[in-house]
């Protein structure tokens, strides 16, 4: 592909998104988006990403993190953190405020890229001692590190303690959220077809005769690992500076790193596609049965929990297996 | 003190393996000049495989020092002896098992391509002409072993001969100096191992390997080999043409036992 096919394609992704985006604050003629849907088309927006990029470590690579909520954290703090505390500076520098224009865009650009640099930084931090190791001592010490990572802000009065960082400035919206669900999709695709994808596959395969092909197997999974935490630490700045959806210490807890795994084995391991159709429909499936609470309070969370095991129980392998959109089209 | 830089392509002096208090092998030496198809044999549980193990840099030699192509290997990790040039396949098959034939074959080649990561995330045009050179040179190494019109089976769903081909193929996709063959005939009918010593013969030449290969099925041993070493509880008890070793007494003794 030319590269300036390449950049019409961003262009006019970039012009879609912006249109998208209008039309979701400011309605169609009389037609105004219901918030309340709204909202929940923004968290399907974050869960994707949450959930393609875990895939690429839990899918692709075959190692079991159940640390995502710890790289949400410290990227969501550190990207918010950055727009409370400096975002006005910021946004002076290109003559405009942190909630408008091109002000909010040299923000919300530089807050995403510290929050999916800290991130990072704790995934290579984490990553280096724990997967030199075969075996699932990933799982104990991503575990370990994420409850450590919300102790710590549970203790930082500056980003709100217990209460939450409900200081954030609300400059996230449809546009960055699909634009970053759309960038994680596109990398992690990327990375998937490629000879660091096939390594990571080998990896996931069959370590010893990966090492034997040639694979620097720790190297690869420490990369992989890397990457995969610097875009989770992206959707947690997305959903720290999400109106009225302040990052808090017993959101971000291992549940919330539970529900992101819930999403990929749902929407079918290592398959990029799963994990979107996961992330939908299991950010859609809580809040459509709430109408199941309205006369029978409580059973909401019961009929989910057993959705879930049916579903396992009749489809392991989860909606996709392994297979990508472009599978189901092929014959 | 310099040592003197071994002869051969790959050279193992009084090597010893202890596993605890079990020695698996000892005091071996190993000696393969370079284009010599070696057969390395001997009765079960004689440290065949742990030495092939030792060579790839599984295990990291109690005693010894291995030299591959001028350089000292033991104790270095299994991928970069890959690196430098040994390539092996597996006793029990180990094929990527969730991959597509020609996709085991791709991942071997990784490390012959000149891929960057960066590149590959964003997809440039560099890296999409990457991809397809490296499709092609795929295809035409399955053509070789007659594996090409299943390149897009998954590996595993092959019959057992053709697993074990498509592990010498995958093995030959890190473009090797030195291919280790861990029991290549494994398995086969007389017809498929008959095949198989025609194989082994073609791509040796083909593409100038040095091959060491671990094997029961003697006819294989005896009908390709140059050179045997025979080895018992890990002690090589001969070293010869396949026809000396059929000779020596101690060979005949260790495989039949003592009349």
């Amino acid at each position: 592909m030319g590269f300036v096919r390449k950049l019409a394609i961003v262009a006019a992704t970039v012009a879609g998104l912006f249109a998208f985006n209008q039309a979701f604050e400011y309605g169609v003629g009389d037609f105004q988006i219901n918030p309340y849907y709204a909202r929940i088309i923004n968290l399907v927006g974050i869960n994707i990403t949450l959930a393609v990029s875990l895939n690429l470590i839990n899918g692709l690579a075959g190692q079991f993190s159940i640390g995502h909520a710890g790289f949400m954290a410290v990227g969501g703090y550190a990207a918010t953190y950055l727009t409370v505390f400096h975002g006005e500076a910021l946004a002076r520098l290109v003559g405009g405020t942190v909630m408008s224009g091109a002000g909010s865009v040299v923000v919300m650009v530089l807050s995403l890229t510290v929050g999916a640099l800290s991130a990072a930084v704790a995934g290579l931090v984490v990553g280096i001692p724990s997967l030199r190791l075969k075996g699932d001592y990933l799982a104990i010490v991503t575990l370990g590190f994420s409850e450590i990572i919300r102790v710590i802000i549970l203790n930082i009065p500056a980003v709100g303690g217990a209460t939450g960082f409900t200081a954030a400035l609300p400059i996230t919206n449809f546009f960055w959220i699909f634009g970053v669900a759309l960038l994680t999709i596109t990398i992690v695709r990327n990375i998937t077809n490629s000879t660091f994808g096939r390594a990571l596959g080998a990896v996931r395969c069959d370590e010893i005769a990966a090492e034997a092909m040639g694979v620097n197997t720790t190297r690869h999974k420490v990369l992989a690992f890397v990457i995969s935490a610097g875009l989770a630490g992206m959707a947690g700045g997305l959903s720290g500076q999400l109106f009225a959806n302040p990052l808090s210490p017993q959101n971000l807890n291992f549940v919330k790193s539970i529900e992101v795994i819930v999403m990929i084995v749902v929407g079918g391991l290592g398959s990029i596609t799963g994990a979107v159709l996961g992330a939908t429909t299991l950010t859609i499936l809580p809040e459509a049965l709430r109408t199941v609470d309205q006369q029978f309070p409580g059973l909401r969370m019961v009929l989910y929990a057993l959705l879930l095991i049916l579903f396992m129980i009749f489809r392991p392998q989860g909606l996709l297996g392994r297979k990508e959109l472009k599978d189901l089209f092929r014959r | 003190m310099m040592q003197p830089l071994p002869s051969g392509l790959l050279h193992a002096r009084k090597v010893t393996k202890r596993f605890g208090g079990l020695t698996a092998v000892k005091d071996l030496t190993l000696e393969v000049p370079r284009g010599a198809l070696y057969g390395l044999i001997g009765p079960n549980g004689a440290g065949k495989t742990t030495v092939f193990n030792l060579l790839t840099g599984v295990y990291k030699p109690t005693e010894g020092e291995i030299h591959f192509d001028g350089r000292r290997v033991d104790g270095r990790p299994p991928y970069e002896i890959a690196n430098r040039g040994i390539a092996r396949t597996f006793q029990n098959i180990r094929l990527f098992s969730d991959m597509t034939v020609l996709e085991n074959v791709m991942t071997a080649q990784h490390l012959r391509t000149r891929q960057w990561l960066v590149e590959a995330v964003l997809g440039s045009a560099r890296h999409h002409r990457e991809e397809r050179e490296e499709r092609e040179r795929a295809i035409e190494l399955l053509r070789i072993f007659r594996l090409d019109g299943v390149a897009g089976e998954q590996a595993t769903s092959l019959p057992y001969g053709s697993q074990r081909r498509l592990e010498i193929a995958r093995a030959l996709a890190t473009k090797p100096k030195l291919l280790l063959l861990d029991e290549p005939a494994a398995g086969m009918n007389p017809q498929e191992a008959r095949e198989l010593m025609d194989l082994i013969q073609s791509i040796r030449n083909r593409f100038s390997l040095t091959i060491v290969l671990v094997e029961h099925n003697m006819k294989v041993v005896m009908g390709i080999c140059e050179t045997v070493q025979v080895l018992d509880h890990g002690v090589s008890i001969a070293l010869g043409t396949p026809a000396e070793v059929q000779r020596n007494a101690q060979v005949i003794e260790a495989y039949l036992g003592v009349g």
